[in-house]
């Protein structure tokens, strides 16, 4: 594989965004997206070539430094590719995604003043994904890993003037630096062992780690690869979102929608996930992390989903069902299922992207209304969106043949099929979390496509007081008469490539991503571990036809259509059934509306302690204790010593005299004593 | 020996600040210019040095040595290493931005305050190359004298306590290293520094003078508990002073543990190392709590600057623990390397966070976090650099906070996992409190009519905080130019550090 090649793929998204952003205004609007939009489509382009070439080409995985970054005591830290099929893989998702979301934007942006600067950060992103999947060491991936974070920070806060958004940025970067935390350590472990921050040789000495033990106290120690691996994990928390550490993903809708899709659910949160999978050869050696990972993901998949079911912004909906098919993913990890992760993974980054821009859509045809209770019967109006978003919809609950389909019902099985600590509490959340997804899925598409039309007032009002100000404002979305249009081509287009992936995609790919050994070295299971190859013995054939058509005999199905039919009857069908039902559930209601009160516990407990905390160190340690009683203590001591210093000093003769006369009668008194 | 490159390096600065004066406040036209090209000299014939400079050696080069006070064998001795040259150029390249920072901001008496800041520059770097313990010292008290002027004169309103604070402070530190140093010079017959590595010393000695050593640098760094000088000094002291505290006086304290401390008194050091790095946790953890609920900016960056020296003096010490713990050398260097790199960076980051308050101070004559909002509504250039230095501050991989603090980390495992885990506490404190201020200075909507009235960068300011940018970039993209450097010299003195003076 030519090396140069693969710089071009990283870099090239890296010079549109330099030439967007630094030279915004010299190339106008149209220049910032042509630079970018072409920098990202040659670069996925080329993608496509490298996945080509692993695939079909009989190319072999390229592993080498690009450069030096620094060598201390003998550590290399280097700038490297490891291009096997799992990073191919990755890339072509990255670089399609964003090649989408790159085109969607000149519709979605096209009144915003922040246009280039938009295009810039965008464009940085795909750079500092690619350079984080395509890293073969730690120093990196943690780059990459810091580097998405930032650009995740500058998108939510996009529009800085809004609180909400620079709150939001805030609190999304603090709670990944948490993960972060515990990703560095992670990494220092590693390095504590092999002396290295090659990938190459910490999977070389993970069976040797294994056997280590690391010592906590004096008494007390742990397995060193169980804790190696649950710090890693930690990192992968905070970046895709699990529980705890999920609280910032909800909040950052506060950020254009583009990213929305983009950033907080094709890719940046697969960080995770993709990290996971690559440590394979390191995890596969500690049951006990690989159990806590299956809970925390359970956890997430079943409890995050159910917050999808209360929430009215069609923004927050897609987010609280991402958040739940992230946790779906870190299931499949914890049962060693790598490639069933890396499967959702690729067909959530479709579909999941396409139910975000078509949010997006609704959005822009809603004139920025995200609340669907002023919704309803748009699917008249906007019948692309509606279609596109029915497809999105039905991949996304697992119908059997679209392309969520293939990957989720592997999971299902693939925890069913595992006997590792934990795993029974995980089919629960998981078959649970299918008549959940279908539920919160078909309450809002129901709520926003289908039904009485509750928008007339909404847009009304908003026609109205459009007339002044900003009368350009809306030359592409085209509105007038109060009701919502579909939105242009630029917008369209992108839905329906995001929509042909979602169906076809799972099919196309199944057998050779689960059982046909596609990934190779790439991900590494234990023999005993390996519940994905047993579910390809229990298959007939391997083959989508066969295992779409055993979907439709499985619990999943029949708990989705399930979902579906409740979801119909509250929302569409007798939508005052929907209220009764919220008034005998109140406090489930409130619970979860308060979203289980992680963040008030986040924001009443933790930074109230906290700013205590650093209050307390600061006026009693810092200002009382050491400037009040040592330092400006010794100094009036010091001047107390002196006062009484110049009391004798009072410049008068007799007194001189005096004390003269004292010091000599002291000194002779001494002397006299002495020798007496 | 005739005049050498390291005697125009410390020379050249004092002799055009002595220029600058005699010019006087009348022509401070040709003041300001005379002092912009001496700055700039100077920072082109320390890049020669950079250039002439023999990697892979620890010998000193450069070397200068001629009779000072022949009664007590004090020689004017100058030399520089691995570890000195990093500093020297960044002493010589911190001084630009701050003579450029001032031209037409400093109203009251310009002319002597270019001559206080190129005088410190010349001592500053004296400070770094003298070989000559006694000269060392000199240079070392002399540099207190323009910056105790620079405080008391273009400072704040509460000057006088802060000035007095941080002259007491450091002078009370460096009176018992002066005490260490002529106990040490009688033993040994000569004040030369290496001649102190060779000198024999027995446990109980070494206590003493390594007691003396930390209360002199400790002070200086500062480490918690002899740090409030600092935030006080920080916040009376003109922008140019501020920068040059933070970027250069600071690193003087870390300075002398390596160059002093390590291989004078090994052993003593060996056995305190508890105490060295306890106080240097403390400062990581204590001081990011203190850090995040400052309401004044320049105290949040100079508790901020604390708690990253705190990685300096963990990163110079842990070689005991890790050879306690792993029975080898291998991460001790890593340490130091890490230490090293992030005195630079430091130096660079917190030098251009002080810049950036002064770009706010010179419009609204406050300091207040309370007083701004929203100010990227109407600075935009001003907010993206201001952003990406508080980026750095907090650490971002691609720039040069980062390096120093993720080595350190690294090592810091191989000594013990709970140093790992209280050092790595930065991510989130160190994020915490510095983006915090950037929510509140910089994002939101234009808080109030003052912040709406202000003006971006002009021409000079984005220049000083441009080339900054860059350097902090450069550093964190590339920074194997500068451990190549160090790296000999770094070895030798984890060898130095090791080797215990005691009779077996």
């Amino acid at each position: 594989m030519n090396p140069n090649l693969l710089l071009a793929i990283a870099l090239l998204p890296l010079l549109g965004a330099i030439i967007a952003g630094l030279f915004g205004k010299v190339v106008g609007r149209a220049g910032a997206h042509t630079v970018t939009i072409l920098g990202v489509a040659v670069s996925c382009a080329l993608a496509l070539d490298v996945l080509y070439g692993l695939v079909w080409g009989g190319m072999s995985s390229y592993n080498a430094p690009v450069y030096t970054w620094l060598v201390s005591d003998g550590i290399q830290f280097q700038v490297g590719f490891l291009v096997d099929k799992l990073t191919a893989l990755m890339m072509v998702v990255v670089t399609f995604v964003s090649l989408c979301v790159h085109i969607y934007t000149i519709g979605y942006m096209a009144d915003d003043p922040g246009y280039q600067r938009f295009f810039s950060y965008i464009s940085l992103f795909t750079f500092s994904m690619l350079m984080l999947v395509m890293s073969n060491n730690f120093m990196q991936l943690f780059f990459g890993w810091e580097a998405v974070g930032l650009v995740s920070y500058l998108l939510i806060g996009f529009w800085y003037t809004r609180p909400t958004a620079v709150f939001a940025n805030f609190k999304a970067f603090i709670v990944n630096r948490v993960g972060d935390f515990g990703f560095v350590l992670g990494i220092a472990g590693i390095v504590y062992y092999t002396g290295s921050l090659n990938y190459t040789d910490a999977f070389a000495a993970a069976p040797t780690i294994a056997t280590q033990l690391l010592p906590m106290t004096t008494h007390t120690s742990v397995e060193a690869l169980t804790l190696i691996c649950i710090c890693l994990f930690v990192g992968a928390m905070g970046k895709s979102a699990q529980v705890p550490l999920h609280v910032w993903l909800p909040d950052s809708m506060e950020g254009p929608t583009p990213i929305s899709a983009l950033i907080h659910a094709a890719t940046m949160v697969t960080a995770g996930i993709f990290m996971v999978a690559r440590m394979s050869p390191l995890f596969e050696y500690s049951e006990t992390a690989l159990s806590f990972v299956l809970v925390i993901g359970a956890t997430t998949a079943f409890f995050m989903g159910l917050l999808g079911v209360v929430a009215n912004d069609i923004k927050r909906v897609v987010a609280y069902s991402t958040l739940s098919q992230l946790g779906y993913m870190t299931v499949a990890l914890g049962v060693s299922a790598y490639s069933g992760a890396i499967f959702h993974l690729m067909t959530h980054a479709f579909f999941k992207a396409l139910l975000f821009l078509a949010a997006g859509s609704v959005i822009i045809g809603m004139h920025h209304e995200q609340d669907m209770r002023k919704m309803g019967g748009l699917g008249k109006y906007m019948p692309w969106t509606a279609v596109t978003s029915w497809i999105g919809s039905l991949a996304l609950i697992g119908t059997p043949f679209f392309a969520g389909f293939y990957s989720k019902d592997t999971i299902i099985e693939a925890v069913g099929e595992s006997h590792r600590w934990g795993s029974g509490y995980a089919y629960f959340c998981v078959l649970g979390g299918v008549f959940i997804t279908a539920l919160y899925t078909f309450r809002m598409l129901f709520m926003t496509f289908h039904g009485k039309e509750r928008f007339h007032e909404t847009l009304a009002a908003h026609d109205h007081g459009h007339g002044h100000g900003h009368s350009h404002d809306h030359d592409d979305h085209g509105h007038g008469g109060g009701v919502p249009h579909e939105s242009p081509w630029v917008v369209r287009g992108p839905l329906v490539a995001l929509a042909i992936p979602s169906v076809v995609i799972g099919a196309m790919t199944f057998k050779s991503l689960l059982h046909g050994g596609f990934f190779g070295n790439a991900i590494f299971v234990l023999p005993g571990n390996d519940v994905v190859a047993r579910l390809g013995e229990e298959l007939h054939q391997p083959m989508w036809l066969d295992f779409a058509l055993k979907g439709f005999t499985g619990p999943a199905f029949w708990l989705s259509l399930a979902g579906v039919v409740t979801a119909w009857v509250f929302f569409l069908w007798r939508t005052s059934w929907a209220d009764a039902a919220a008034r005998v559930l109140a406090p489930l209601k409130a619970l979860l509306e308060n979203k289980f009160f992680f963040d008030w516990f986040n924001e009443n407990v933790v930074c109230l302690l906290a700013r205590l905390l650093g209050q307390g160190l600061w006026r009693g340690g810092d200002q009382l204790l050491i400037d009040g009683a040592v330092v400006n203590g010794s100094a009036a001591t010091v001047g107390w010593f002196g006062g009484v210093l110049r009391y004798l000093q009072s410049g008068y003769l007799y007194t001189y005299a005096f004390w003269t006369i004292i010091g000599l009668a002291v000194l002779l008194g001494w002397f006299l004593v002495r020798h007496v | 020996m005739q005049f050498g490159l390291l005697s125009v390096l410390i020379w050249l600065p004092i002799a055009a600040g002595i220029l600058v004066l005699l010019l006087g406040e009348r022509n401070i036209r040709a003041g300001r210019w005379v002092a912009l090209v001496a700055a700039l000299a100077t920072f082109a014939i320390s890049i020669l040095a950079y250039t002439g400079f023999r990697t892979g050696t620890a010998d000193f080069q450069f070397v200068e040595r001629m009779a000072w006070i022949p009664s007590l064998h004090a020689t004017y001795y100058l030399g520089l290493d691995g570890i000195t040259l990093p500093l020297v150029l960044l002493t010589t390249f911190m001084t630009i931005p701050v003579v450029i920072a001032a031209w037409t901001v400093i109203e009251q008496r310009p002319a002597q305050y270019y001559a206080a800041f190129l005088v410190m520059e010349g001592l500053m770097i004296g400070v770094f190359s003298a070989m000559d313990s006694l000269l060392f010292y000199f240079f070392w008290e002399a540099m207190l004298i323009p910056m105790f002027l620079i405080i008391g004169i273009w400072g704040g309103p509460r000057r006088v306590y802060a000035t007095i604070k941080f002259f007491l402070y450091t002078f009370l530190g460096s009176v018992l290293m002066l005490a260490a140093l002529i106990y040490m010079y009688v033993q040994a017959g000569d004040y030369s520094i290496a001649a102190f590595q060779r000198l024999p010393l027995t446990l109980m000695e070494q206590r003493w003078i390594f007691l003396a050593f930390l209360l002199a640098f400790a002070v200086k760094v500062p480490m918690w508990p002899v740090h409030t000088w600092l935030p006080d000094a920080h916040v009376e002291a003109p922008t140019g002073g501020s920068v040059i505290l933070a970027a250069i006086m600071l690193k003087m304290g870390g300075y002398g543990f390596l160059r002093f401390s390590l291989p004078i008194t090994p052993d003593a050091s060996h056995e305190l190392v508890w105490l060295v790095v306890g106080m240097s946790l403390i400062a990581v953890v204590y001081i990011g709590f203190v850090a995040m609920v400052q309401a004044d900016m320049k105290k949040l960056i100079a508790y901020s600057s604390i708690a990253h020296m705190g990685f300096v003096t963990l990163g110079s010490f842990m070689i005991y623990s890790i050879v306690a713990n792993t029975g080898s050398l291998k991460g001790a260097v890593l340490g130091v390397d890490g230490a090293m790199v992030q005195m630079i960076s430091h130096g660079l980051v917190s030098g251009a966070l002080f810049l950036c308050v002064g770009v706010l101070y010179d419009r609204l004559h406050s300091r207040e976090i309370s007083t701004y909002g929203g100010v990227v509504n109407v600075m935009p250039k001003f907010a993206a650099l201001m952003v990406f230095f508080c980026m750095a501050n907090a650490g971002l991989p691609g720039t040069s906070g980062f390096v120093g603090e993720f080595m350190v980390i690294i090592a810091a495992f191989k000594a013990s996992f709970w140093y790992s885990f209280f050092a790595a506490l930065t991510l989130i404190l160190g994020a915490a409190y510095t983006l915090w201020m950037v929510k509140r200075v910089v994002f939101g909507p234009v808080a109030n009519a003052k912040v709406a009235s202000l003006t971006d960068m002009n021409g000079r300011e984005s220049l000083v905080l441009g080339v900054l940018a860059v350097a902090v970039l450069l550093l964190g993209l590339y920074p194997a130019p500068l451990l190549n450097i160090m790296e000999a010299s770094v070895h030798h003195l984890v060898t130095q550090a090791v080797h215990s003076k005691l009779p077996l």
